[in-house]
């Protein structure tokens, strides 16, 4: 297999220069600070009335452990338990071919249009893109999802793809796309002329697809977790079901998803239990759909799951904490980032699905304070990740000749070696005392020359003392054998 | 098609797998972690009906006799003339001016049309304020409780657990057949997309009363 050639990002992503770009929009900035602040204090709420919180995520990140050392065994085995309950499975090692399995799907029941539950596969795989150049009409359901595909632009957050919007904004979208003029700009209001636009879709549409939150192994069963009741719409009144789930999203045993049922509503929504929750085995005669398919996605994954340090990624249930926390996030939103994966899990995501050289600025979209690790709810070190895939990056960039020939590499090089001899260290600790003298203030390089001026741009860099460590050594041991 | 991708995908899994086991085994059968205290009934009933009433949903308790009286009284003041119920709900808990619909194998329309829905519940979970229907006895199918904008749940005080952890080990007892599905319900239906508050009111029922029957 490729590398998926599908998908999350636009092009190469460069986060400098989206990053720039949001800053400059105070609205946006006004929006994120709003919204992530509020998202912040809910769920250290929640998560502080937990005294055995802690127990939790070591219970969660050794599930997943477990999950990703015995992947095979486990994906053969929901196989099997959902062909006995009566659903189908389909495997699919790329978007490409999970797109075909779907759209083939699709027209099989002789449907040309189809409700949608929020699903970050989903969108990773592109599939409405697909779907719309097979003629098939995908309507999102769930209300943030509804408003970016109304304003038709992209998701800037995994579990509220609309935060960057305020309530104004999402009331002149209203007004326009549902012919609603005295609609008011009440979230009560808003919600309800989401109920009344979408109903007579759920009502009528007889194929829904979805993702998964989790599979069960043992049981076949899969869960879908959300607020709004769109998902129970989809996953009960079509005729056909088809979820399509990354192959890391299974669980061993039916208990293991009481550990994260506890994890993630008050991680990601900060609620102690989010409204609804779906959790449905195969097909049932007289209760929902007739037909159930799961689609089982690899689009990269096992590349993750080969590398020993990133292999953690794959262990994110999506719930969005770190992305809340993050103070880089909180400043420029989600688009900066490029990809249907932003914020902190985004940056190391990302980087390993597509191949860090189609996203190598994004593991750099980070001050590495380690408030992500903090916060996340199945313990990814995601500054470990972080670093590691900065190393890629300049391995790769190493292995070319023009990056070979970099000015940056070089003077890594040069800085490695001097580094490694302590003759010519001392030679260019005072070279560089010396060379300073123009440019410190206060004990600060502000405006630093050559290379050092693309750092101090951003901030200053300290001047080097007049009397380094190894001389103020020496000179101690010599006035010492001096005195005695 | 799809069984080359199994057989492919299989084989670069296990690779993978190999490849990427790093060397210090975290024990993967360690999932041992902290559970809650059980909390004594009068306590664990007191705590759900304080946390259901936070998610903005109307929380009675009463004894097994007067569950009529009850519900008669929250339709009443809802104003619901038309309730649709699984076909096992019992008589005992109906009364007064009011449609009764039995679900007989009405049609979606039929459902939605009334203004409400009248069921039991499997399970009560303390410390969430969750309800959760399984399919069972006096539940009905998925759709009875999604449709109608107004849901009116009886939850047996002795159904009510402490912890999300209790809740799962009792329904986990049909592993691994479990019931064709489950539904947990926290709440009215609500959204938090709109500047990240949770507002309530979407598409599934934007009103429920929870009436906690506490000698059964």
């Amino acid at each position: 297999m490729s590398k998926p050639e599908s998908v999350i990002i636009d092009l190469s992503p460069h986060f400098e220069v989206g990053a720039k770009q949001a800053l400059q929009n105070t609205q946006l900035r006004r929006n994120m600070g709003k919204a992530t602040q509020t998202i912040r204090a809910k769920r250290a709420a929640v998560v502080d009335e937990m005294q055995e919180w802690e127990s939790l995520r070591v219970a969660g990140q050794h599930i997943k452990d477990d999950v990703m050392r015995n992947l095979d065994t486990y994906l053969i085995q929901l196989e099997a338990a959902v062909l006995r309950a009566g659903g189908h499975v389909h495997w699919a090692r790329d978007a490409r071919e999970a797109n075909q399995i779907v759209t083939q799907l699709i027209q099989q029941a002789g449907a040309q249009e189809i409700i949608k539950v929020k699903s970050l596969t989903t969108d990773e795989i592109r599939l409405n893109e697909a779907l719309h150049d097979a003629g098939i009409t995908a309507i999102e359901t769930d209300l943030a999802e509804l408003i970016i595909q109304l304003a038709n632009e992209k998701s800037s957050h995994i579990l509220v793809p609309a935060i960057h919007k305020n309530r104004a904004e999402i009331r002149a979208l209203f007004q326009k796309a549902m012919n609603l003029p005295d609609l008011t700009d009440e979230p009560v209001a808003l919600a309800a002329a989401a109920r009344q636009y979408l109903r007579e879709k759920f009502m009528s549409v007889r194929v829904a697809t979805s993702g998964a939150n989790f599979a069960i192994a043992e049981t076949g069963s899969v869960c879908v977790v959300e607020s709004e009741g769109n998902g129970r719409m989809c996953l009960t009144m079509p005729d056909v079901l088809i979820s399509i789930m990354g192959i890391e999203k299974i669980l061993p045993r039916w208990d293991d998803l009481s550990v994260f049922m506890q994890l993630l509503p008050r991680s990601s929504t900060g609620e102690r239990m989010n409204p609804y929750t779906t959790i449905w085995t195969g097909v049932h005669e007289g209760d929902g759909p007739r037909e159930f398919h799961l689609v089982l996605l690899d689009n990269g994954r096992s590349d993750v799951l080969a590398d020993t340090v990133g292999r953690q990624t794959l262990h994110c249930i999506r719930c969005s904490a770190c992305i809340n926390i993050c103070p880089v996030y909180e400043r420029t939103g989600g688009h900066a980032y490029g990809s249907v994966y932003p914020g902190p899990i985004g940056a190391i995501l990302t980087p390993q699905l597509v191949g860090t050289a189609h996203a190598s600025s994004l593991p750099y979209a980070s001050s590495l304070c380690g408030a992500c690790y903090d916060v996340c709810p199945v313990r990814i070190n995601i500054p470990e990740v972080l670093v590691h895939l900065r190393g890629k990056v300049v391995a790769e960039k190493q292995a070319t000749i023009t990056g070979t020939l970099a000015p940056e590499n070089i003077g890594m090089k040069t800085i490695a070696h001097i580094f490694r001899h302590p003759t010519l260290y001392e030679v260019a600790q005072k070279s560089g005392r010396l060379a300073q003298y123009f440019f410190v203030h206060d004990g600060y390089i502000e405006q630093g020359p050559g290379p050092l001026a693309s750092w101090t741009k951003m901030r200053d860099f300290p001047a080097m003392a007049n009397q380094s460590f190894r001389e103020w050594w020496r000179e101690r041991k010599h006035n010492d054998t001096h005195k005695s | 098609m799809t069984h080359t991708s199994r057989e492919a995908m299989l084989a670069r899994i296990r690779a993978a797998i190999t490849k990427g086991n790093s060397a210090t085994v975290v024990d993967g059968n360690s999932r041992t972690y902290d559970i809650p205290t059980d909390l004594d009934v009068t306590t664990r009933v007191a705590q759900f009906a304080h946390r259901v009433e936070e998610y903005k949903a109307w929380v009675g308790q009463c004894r097994g006799a007067d569950i009529a009286a009850v519900i008669y009284a929250r339709l009443q003041l809802r104003n619901a003339h038309t309730m649709v119920v699984p076909h096992d709900v019992p008589e005992s808990w109906l009364m007064g001016e009011v449609t009764y619909v039995r679900d007989t194998g009405l049609s979606r329309h039929e459902i939605a049309a009334c203004a409400g829905v009248i069921t039991g519940a499997a399970v009560g979970i303390a410390q969430t304020g969750t309800i959760v229907l399984d399919g069972g006895a006096t539940q009905g199918r998925r759709m009875l409780t999604l449709l109608p904008d107004y849901h009116v749940c009886v939850v047996r005080a002795s159904t009510i657990v402490t912890s999300v952890p209790h809740a799962f080990s009792l329904l986990g007892q049909n592993a691994p057949t479990p019931r064709p599905a489950y539904t947990f319900i926290s709440g009215p239906s609500a959204t938090s997309d709109i500047e990240l508050n949770r507002v309530e009111g979407v598409h599934g029922p934007r009103t429920l009363d929870v009436c906690i029957v506490t000698d059964w």
